[in-house]
């Protein structure tokens, strides 16, 4: 039983990679591949992370995939926000379709108040 | 079972490479390699479930720092370049 719920969990982490590398080829734009991929990359791994956990249960390998879930979610979370701040200061345009860019209107901001 | 899955996982990060070639600017290429290295992490796992081997889940815990450290790395140049140089 435990090998079957396993299984599903670890196929729905694998399906949410392909969806965030689908994503990441798809999409017009840098910061649009970067929320995409970021996202859906991040949960379908710890799927795959949580899926050998339930298969396994409290032995080794268990143990070391489930504490490998928070280092996932902080590193990526981290590492795709100084990316994305990285690219803004770079210079890197928005799509031209997008509306609206909160990050600079507080950069003017802050540089007015000053 | 396992081993379709480890060899969907593989196609899927191959075409992570499809990013890195055809990227307009720089910074498409580093989020591509970025995802790549979380995308070999969630192959360890299953590798380490279909040998039996414990200790291959320890090269994901190991490659998840290391590539931290290099998307903070890179990161920090594309921050201190501006768009023509």
């Amino acid at each position: 039983m435990n090998e079957l719920i396993g299984l599903i969990i670890i196929t729905v982490g694998v399906v949410f990679d392909f969806f965030g590398v689908l994503g990441l080829l798809r999409l017009p734009d840098v910061y649009n591949r970067l929320q995409a991929a970021t996202k859906c990359i991040t949960l379908g791994t710890c799927g795959i992370m949580l899926g050998t956990f339930v298969m396994n249960g409290f032995t080794g390998l268990g143990i070391k995939a489930l504490i490998a879930i928070p280092f996932i979610f902080f590193t990526a979370a981290t590492g795709s926000h100084a990316l994305a701040r990285g690219a803004h200061k770079f210079g890197i345009k928005l799509w031209h379709k997008s509306v609206c860019d909160k990050y600079r209107e507080k950069v003017t901001t802050d540089k007015g108040n000053k | 079972m396992i081993y379709t899955l480890i060899v969907i996982l593989a196609g899927i990060a191959v075409l992570c490479f499809i990013r890195v070639w055809r990227g307009p600017t720089m910074a498409d290429r580093m989020v591509a390699v970025d995802m790549f290295g979380i995308l070999v992490v969630g192959i360890t796992p299953l590798l380490a479930l279909l040998y039996k081997r414990e200790f291959l889940i320890d090269i994901g815990l190991a490659w998840i720092f290391i590539s931290f450290i290099g998307t903070i790395a890179l990161a920090k140049y594309l921050e201190g370049k501006k768009f023509d140089e």
